[in-house]
Order: structure tokens, then C-alpha cells, then sequence
């Protein structure tokens, strides 16, 4: 479906051309907004990387999830899906780690808390996964119809379980997890920012060796490239295809762990709306390359937190608008990229 | 309850939840029978309200805004092909984009223009009477000129062929690009007219009123085997439950003493919608050939 060059010096370009349109078309708004967009992006830049730590460190809370739902984006689209079901992945895992968190007796130990509550939510995003990759392979439904179904339907009955069982008098937050069950703050001037960042760079680390390492990966680009020519070579185009969604909704459902365990200790209303969308952001900027995906993540994170970081000049929503003008710009820049390569090689 | 089902009152509410989807769901076929995937139809819906409640409020017409509605539309529309037939960027990505875009940029424009975070200021509405809303009427004729246009007139036949037989359009001198452009444009100005309902109907814009819309009437459009007019039907369906839904909640009505969940039955077209998708094989009613490609 993405017509990704391999060819990496094309590949750094097209990144290069969409960033500087992004960066042309966000000063563009700023100007609109009535600022000077030199001293607004270097504001920015100053207060998040250098003399915030708050705003830092949400620069890695926001990264982490993303980094997760990007993830689950690239391994479907490497088998040739397009996972457009990040967000009832995500809610998903968030509404089952909170549910089980909750239900753990108060003395749990973390050695068993934890890992378990991982567990939970990854299974449940890739319960979702599941059904989508079932759906398409036996059933030829499209994945893009049966995910945006799922993501209705998982945040109707996550906030039906919220209010029938969870919700405490007249809130829209439920009872809190086990403390054996919460993952560690990384400080950062009291930021959300949490130790699942290492599940995060874990997964990333994996995903790269799978992907370039094994015969599986191997498979399950080949599948993504044609999927005609890896029958012919012997591969279950199905199977792999159900594989790399169940593996992606795991990935997305593991976004929980950063929300629920590692900041809001409890299901709420909304926790982790958007970053299965977002996601899609993510991998694509970061090129379906898991370590471009950290890379693309820090970046719509520093958006995401920047943006807030000068909300007394510019409207936040200046920067949420700015992570759509990004995608379109790498999306549009890609072509363009091929076409120059042609042309000077 | 039974008896509220036979109101006039539950009758306008069902049209009035219909209309949005139906608009989507019409202008979304055209464009993705002449071969562009449009995944941007929530951008068209939110720009397509914003746009009618700012023209409607500066100029004291809600006439005006339904135009400024059906413009951002197309603007869109206009936006989506270029990045996709011009830069050939992945008609998906682009749809996703756009998407991101209208909710950050509505958001935008809603703190530039008028210092507010989540509301526009009240503008002149349509009115909640079905007979004085010109985009009911509006949401009628164009379910039944759509499905007709495609079928029987040049332009269908043209815009059906830059869907499943580019090469062969190129064959008669017909620019496919220019077919899908112009398919593009009127199925955009169709799904800004949707969004024009939305916030005339209630007589102001607020944040995010889209809220997954253009993803429902888009997947209605593939479950439909991209036929507008079946499209427009299952759009329709939506609306009934929906309108269902809100009058369960209001009459408090039970199954067995047990209350019936606000948030459960909306639902039930969507559960649906699988359960169709795993019963019959989705295999059987294709896109259109070149749906997607360039």
C-alpha cells in the first residue's frame, strides 16, 4: 500500500522536504496568530529541551504510547493491512489493565502485578487484533470497515463498563489499581512520564530484530510487498496476516501500561483517546522503520508538549493542527522525493 | 414508547440525524467510485460545519452558510486530490491526515476568529421544523439525482470509468486526473453540505461535532458495494437507531425491568455491520477496479 523506496538517502530527503514544509506552513500560522514565528518556535524549543523539565518529560509520556501505536501501524501495513483500529486497541487495554489492576488484592506484590497487568493488556488489544485479521482473512471484510466498527464499539462499551461497574459516585474515574500494579515515575519535575518507556524501546528493539532477523519477518514483508508472489514461495498469506494483526493490537494495547500504570493508576473516562490515530502519524513519518518511529514519536511529542509549553502565545491547537500538516507533508513529500531520485540517478 | 415511535416528533429527529450521514455517505460514493479513497469525509463534515456557522454568523443568513459549508467542502476535497493525484501521495495517509487536520484547524480557527476554545457564537439556524430545513429537501433530491447521475449521464459513465477503467478513458481523450477532480469536487461540496447540518441545525459549531461521522457514512459506503443510493439507505438505518436510542433514554423505557444502556444501544448498527461483513463474504461486491491507484 505505502510505496516505501528503500533507498535511504531518498528516504532522508523525503523526510527533510516534508519537515521543512511543515516548519514553512507552521510559521504560516503563527504569522495568522498574530506572533513571530522565530521567537515562538524558539520558545519552544528552548522551554521543552532546555529550561522545562515538566514539559520534557511529557515529551516522553506522549513518545511512549506513541511509540507503541506506531509500532502496531507498521507490522500490520509490513503484512499489508492498514490499522486504522489503534484506538479501540488502546481503550481496549486500558479498560482491562485498569479492571484488573483494580481487582488485585492491596498487598500484591509488584513481581506479580506488574507483569501481569502487561499481560492483560496487551491480550486484550490483541483480542481486537484478532477479530479484525479473522474478519479479513476468512471473511474478505475490510479491515478499515471491521477496525472503525471495533472503535466505535470498544469506546461504547468502555464507558458502559465505566458507568455500570467502575465509575465512583458521580465521577468518571474508576477504583485505583493495586500499588504493586503502578509502574515507577521517571521524575522530570513531577511529569507522567514512567519506566513503560522501557516496554516501549523493548518493543522497538524487538520489532527491528524481528523484522530484519528472522524468517517470520522475512515472511511478513514479503506478504506486505506482494502478497501473490509469497503464496507462490510457500507462505500462508492468511496466517501471517492474522499474525501481524494480533501482534498489533498487542503492541497497541501495551500503550495502556503507560496510562493506566504509569500515570493515572485507574480507568478514566478518555485515558488514551487520539494516540491510536496518532499512531498512524507516527509510523508514517517515521518511514514503517521502528527506530524512524521513536524518532517521528519524540517529534509529535514535542509538538504535542511544545504546543502547551507556549500556549500563552499561540493557541495550543496551533500545534495539534501542525501534526496533521505533518503527516500530509511527508505523505506528499515521499512521491516527490522518488521523482528527483529518478531524475539524478 | 410504542406510541412515541409513531410521532411526527421521532420522525423529524430520525431525519434530522439522517441528513449528515446521507450527505457523507452520497458525496463519498462519487468520490470513491471514480477511484480516490475518501477517508477525509470527517475533515469535509468539520470543515464543512465550521465553515457554515462562521458564514452564517457574519453574514445573519443561514443561507449563506450552507454555501460557505458546501465551499469548505469542496476546498477539502480540493486539498485531498491535490496531495493525492498531483503529489501522488497514499490516498489513505492523506485521508488520515486531513482528518487530524480539520479537528486541530477548526479548533485553530475557532480561538483565531473568535477567542473561543470549544463553541462558535450562536448563528442563524435552518430551525428544528423539517418542512423550513431546505437541507432535508436538499438530502432527498440528492439521494435520488446521485444514484441517477452516476447511472445514466455522461459525467457518471465518465467518473464510473475513471474508477474501474482509467486506461480506457485515456483511450477516448478523457483525462481520468481531471474526471476524478471534478467527481472530487461535487462529492465534497455534497459532504460540507452534510456538515452544514450539523451546525445549522443546532445554530452554532462546537469542537469535534463531526465526532466519527464521515468514518460511519464512509464504512456504510463500502458495505453498500459502493451504490450510493443503497449507501444513503444504510445511512438511514444509523439514523434510526440513533433515534431510537435518544428516545429510550427520554421515555426511560425497560426490557424485562431492565434498564436499556445509553451507551450500548447506538451500537447496534455497528455490531451489525460485522455481523453482516462475517455472514456474507465481503469478497463478493468489489471497490471499484482502481480504487486507490492512480
Amino acid at each position: 500500500m505505502i510505496a516505501s523506496s528503500r533507498d535511504p538517502n531518498r528516504e532522508a530527503l523525503a523526510v527533510a522536504i516534508a519537515l521543512l514544509a511543515s516548519l514553512a506552513i507552521g510559521s504560516a500560522l503563527m504569522l495568522v496568530a498574530g506572533k513571530a514565528p522565530g521567537h515562538v518556535w524558539w520558545l519552544m524549543v528552548q522551554r521543552t529541551l532546555f529550561t522545562d523539565a515538566y514539559s520534557l518529560g511529557q515529551v516522553f509520556y506522549k513518545a511512549t504510547a506513541l511509540v507503541l501505536t506506531g509500532l502496531s501501524v507498521s507490522i500490520a501495513l509490513d503484512a499489508g493491512l492498514f490499522n486504522i483500529g489503534g484506538e479501540g486497541m488502546v481503550i481496549a487495554g486500558v479498560v482491562a489493565c485498569a479492571v484488573t489492576g483494580a481487582a488485585l488484592p492491596q498487598g500484591t506484590p509488584s513481581i506479580i502485578a506488574i507483569p501481569l497487568c502487561i499481560v492483560v493488556s496487551a491480550v486484550a488489544g490483541a483480542a481486537i487484533g484478532a477479530l479484525i485479521g479473522v474478519m479479513r482473512v476468512w471473511r474478505g471484510a475490510h479491515e478499515v470497515i471491521t477496525s472503525i466498527m471495533l472503535n466505535a464499539i470498544v469506546a461504547g462499551v468502555a464507558l458502559w463498563i465505566g458507568n455500570e461497574l467502575l465509575f465512583q459516585n458521580g465521577t468518571t474515574t474508576g477504583p485505583p489499581i493495586a500499588p504493586g500494579a503502578e509502574l515507577p515515575q521517571l521524575g522530570f519535575g513531577g511529569s507522567s512520564a514512567n519506566l513503560s518507556v522501557v516496554l516501549a524501546l523493548a518493543a522497538v528493539v524487538a520489532l527491528w530484530w524481528l523484522r530484519s532477523r528472522t524468517t517470520w519477518g522475512q515472511a511478513l514483508l514479503a506478504v506486505g510487498r506482494d502478497p501473490a508472489a509469497a503464496r507462490a514461495t510457500g507462505i500462508s498469506v492468511g496466517r501471517v496476516q492474522i499474525y501481524a494483526m494480533i501482534a498489533a493490537g498487542a503492541l497497541a494495547g501495551l500503550a495502556a501500561t503507560n496510562f493506566v500504570m504509569g500515570h493515572k493508576h485507574a480507568f478514566e473516562e478518555g485515558l488514551g483517546r487520539g494516540v491510536g490515530f496518532l499512531g498512524i502519524s507516527a509510523a508514517l513519518l517515521g518511514r514503517m522503520n521502528p527506530f524512524g518511529i521513536v524518532a517521528a514519536s519524540l517529534l509529535l511529542g514535542f509538538l504535542s508538549s511544545g504546543g502547551l509549553a507556549v500556549a500563552q502565545e499561540v493557541p495550543k491547537e496551533l500545534t495539534e493542527m501542525l501534526q496533521g500538516v505533518v503527516v500530509l507533508a511527508v505523505a506528499s513529500a515521499g512521491p516527490i522525493a522518488r521523482r528527483y531520485g529518478k531524475a539524478s540517478s | 414508547m410504542i406510541a412515541a415511535l409513531f410521532t411526527t416528533a421521532f420522525l423529524a429527529q430520525i431525519v434530522r440525524i439522517a441528513v449528515p450521514y446521507v450527505f457523507a455517505a452520497l458525496g463519498g460514493s462519487l468520490t470513491e467510485r471514480s477511484g480516490v479513497i475518501d477517508l477525509a469525509l470527517e475533515a469535509k463534515l468539520l470543515f464543512g460545519a465550521f465553515a457554515a456557522a462562521a458564514f452564517s454568523h457574519a453574514s445573519g443568513s443561514a443561507a449563506v452558510g450552507l454555501i460557505g459549508g458546501m465551499a469548505a467542502g469542496a476546498l477539502t476535497a480540493a486539498a485531498q486530490l491535490g496531495c493525492a493525484l498531483w503529489l501522488e501521495a497514499d490516498q489513505v495517509i492523506v485521508g488520515v491526515a486531513l482528518n487530524l487536520l480539520a479537528l486541530g484547524g477548526t479548533r485553530f480557527l475557532l480561538q483565531v476568529i473568535y477567542h473561543e476554545g470549544a463553541n462558535s457564537p450562536p448563528a442563524p439556524a435552518f430551525g428544528d421544523a423539517i418542512a423550513s430545513n431546505p437541507l432535508v429537501l436538499g438530502a432527498v433530491v440528492a439521494a435520488i439525482l446521485v444514484p441517477l447521475a452516476v447511472k445514466h449521464t455522461r459525467w457518471g459513465l465518465r467518473l464510473r470509468a475513471a474508477g474501474d477503467r482509467p486506461d480506457a478513458l485515456v483511450a477516448v481523450g478523457v483525462s481520468p486526473r481531471r474526471t476524478r477532480m471534478y467527481a472530487a469536487l461535487v462529492g465534497g461540496a455534497l459532504a460540507g453540505a452534510g456538515g452544514a447540518q450539523l451546525s445549522l441545525a443546532v445554530g452554532g459549531f462546537s469542537a469535534d461535532m463531526s465526532s466519527g461521522r464521515g468514518y460511519i457514512a464512509l464504512a456504510m459506503i463500502i458495505l453498500s458495494g459502493w451504490r450510493p443510493a443503497i449507501a444513503a439507505l444504510a445511512c438511514v438505518g444509523v439514523a434510526i437507531a440513533e433515534a431510537l436510542n435518544i428516545l429510550i433514554q427520554i421515555t426511560h423505557a425497560t426490557i424485562a425491568g431492565h434498564r436499556i444502556p445509553s451507551e450500548l444501544a447506538p451500537l447496534l448498527p455497528y455490531a451489525l455491520t460485522i455481523i453482516v461483513l462475517a455472514i456474507y463474504n465481503g469478497r463478493s461486491r468489489q471497490p471499484p477496479a482502481s480504487l486507490g491507484k492512480l
